[in-house]
């Protein structure tokens, strides 16, 4: 009885994404009828170059603000795992909590005020801040787990604070790091509503292009652009399940 | 010596980029609004949180909650079975493996989904559509955090209670529920809190009449460039959404 609910919830969750792979695949453009396999779609979007660009910017967003949020995420969970740190952890749990919509306007307000320019460099800055929090929160789990007395032992015998740190501590939470690095670059990827508040005139994500597409109707050249999306995010899985935690201990 | 650089580093960087945006919202729900660029100047003005008394807002906000509660309702029916179902199974990290991929694969990716199998159905843009779009876009969230709290639960204690005559009833009340309820809380947050403010879903899958807090705030940011009122209406949801946040940050 729990199986049949389990699988019958699981079917309702990979339903759309079924329809879609297969929808890529349709020579057909409309979604009733089917015509045939075919990559049509595929090469239309791959010769598509605002698709193409923007899937460019969208890739060196996420891969340097993922970069980025773990090196400030692995030190913060590292601050948190070594001492209790309210005010630290409550700036860290802002983004975590928070509707996505209200972290991008109080972005955008911060980027006018100060007068930076909008464009690439601010949607980096704000994933950047929102990956941190994940990260930390990862990497804090997993070295609370680990403990200190490896660490200790190494001091004793006789490892200066940054040898130790560099040569235990830092190969420890390398699992941590690693699924804290996926998981940022994946919000990256995703991310619609922050991007679309601090974005400029020229910096345009794949989200947003999807986004503005979607509005006119879900097409199968979408949907080709969802497939390889779904691909990238299932070898992103498997990778982290190889060579970082099973899963993010944010929803542990 | 590497600790108190790193440490400052991260002050800085969530000072500049946590702390100083929500200042700003609190700065700029009190500017005047002007036609100039940026579209408000500094003042000590109620122009903006004064609007929030406008009974548009106010229907607004009770669609919001109304949306979000149901949201959360049938993500809790649809969940519970299926966090359960995972934590009483032999191989859990199967299951939740199964659950993660779509999870993982971006909403936008499922609403298009969802749009591709309503389109010319007569079902596209309805309320329903939307309902279909957040349940399946949030029920991860729900039964992520409980299927982590429930495998914790000891089956002993069960046995114990029905061993001491608690019928299948008595035995969830009593025990399994109990112990259930801080993943349940969890679980309802991570739902609550972010379609209190979704403005995608409503925006791609709703009826496009149907107002909600998280389209006002985007129209008036984008469309009226009104900010003194998109900061009004921010701070009015951050004040209301406080005591869910501290529900999952206690």
């Amino acid at each position: 009885m729990i199986r049949a609910l389990l699988i019958a919830g699981l079917g309702f969750l990979w339903l759309p994404l079924a329809v879609m792979v297969v929808g890529s695949f349709n020579a057909q453009r409309l979604a009733g009828a089917w015509g045939g396999w075919s990559w049509h779609w595929y090469a239309q979007v791959v010769n598509d170059p605002v698709m193409r660009d923007a899937a460019v910017l969208s890739l060196q967003v996420a891969i340097i603000s993922a970069t980025l949020a773990t090196i400030l995420g692995g030190l913060s969970g590292h601050a948190l795992a070594r001492g209790r740190r309210a005010g630290l952890s409550f700036l860290l749990a802002v983004p975590l909590v928070l509707p996505d919509l209200l972290l991008g306007f109080a972005f955008v307000l911060l980027f006018v005020v100060v007068g930076v320019p909008r464009g690439a460099g601010t949607i980096v800055a704000a994933h950047t801040t929102i990956g941190t929090a994940y990260v930390a929160v990862v990497v804090q789990a997993q070295l609370s787990a680990n403990g200190t007395s490896l660490e200790d032992a190494a001091r004793d015998l006789g490892a200066s604070p940054l040898s130790a740190l560099l040569r235990i501590t830092l190969p420890l939470a390398s699992p941590a790091l690693i699924s804290g690095w996926l998981l940022a670059f994946t919000l990256s990827m995703d991310d619609l509503v922050v991007a679309s508040f601090v974005s400029g005139p020229g910096a345009t994500t794949l989200p947003m292009v999807v986004f503005s597409a979607l509005r006119l109707g879900a097409t199968p050249a979408l949907a080709a652009v969802g497939t390889v999306m779904l691909a990238v995010v299932a070898v992103g899985i498997a990778g982290s399940k190889r060579w970082g935690q099973p899963r993010p201990a944010v929803m542990r | 010596m590497t600790r108190p650089v790193g440490l400052l580093l991260i002050w800085a960087w969530l000072m500049a980029l946590v702390a100083a945006p929500l200042t700003m919202l609190l700065v700029v729900a009190l500017a005047a609004p002007s036609d100039g660029i940026p579209p408000f100047q500094p003042a000590l003005s109620l122009d903006g949180l004064s609007q929030l008394a406008d009974p548009l807002f106010l229907d607004g906000l009770l669609g919001s909650l109304r949306i979000a509660a149901t949201t959360s309702g049938l993500c809790l029916a649809l969940g519970y079975p299926m966090a359960l179902g995972i934590a009483r199974s032999a191989r859990p990290d199967l299951w939740l493996g199964l659950l993660m991929v779509p999870f993982w694969s971006g909403f936008l990716m499922r609403l298009l989904a969802w749009g591709l199998i309503l389109r010319g159905t007569g079902w596209a843009h309805t309320a329903l559509a939307m309902q279909l779009g957040l349940v399946s876009c949030y029920l991860p969230f729900l039964v992520l955090p409980l299927q982590a709290r429930l495998r914790r639960a000891d089956p002993l204690l069960s046995l114990a209670a029905a061993d001491l005559g608690a019928g299948p009833w008595g035995v969830f009340r009593h025990v399994t529920w109990p112990h259930a309820l801080p993943g349940v809380a969890a679980g309802l947050s991570l739902v609550f809190v972010p379609v209190m403010g979704e403005y995608v879903i409503p925006e791609l899958l709703g009826d496009p009449g149907s107002q909600t807090f998280g389209r006002m705030i985007w129209d008036a940011f984008f469309a009226e460039r009104d900010w003194p009122l998109a900061a009004s209406l921010s701070l009015a949801l951050l004040v209301l959404l406080g005591p869910a946040v501290l529900l999952v940050w206690r």
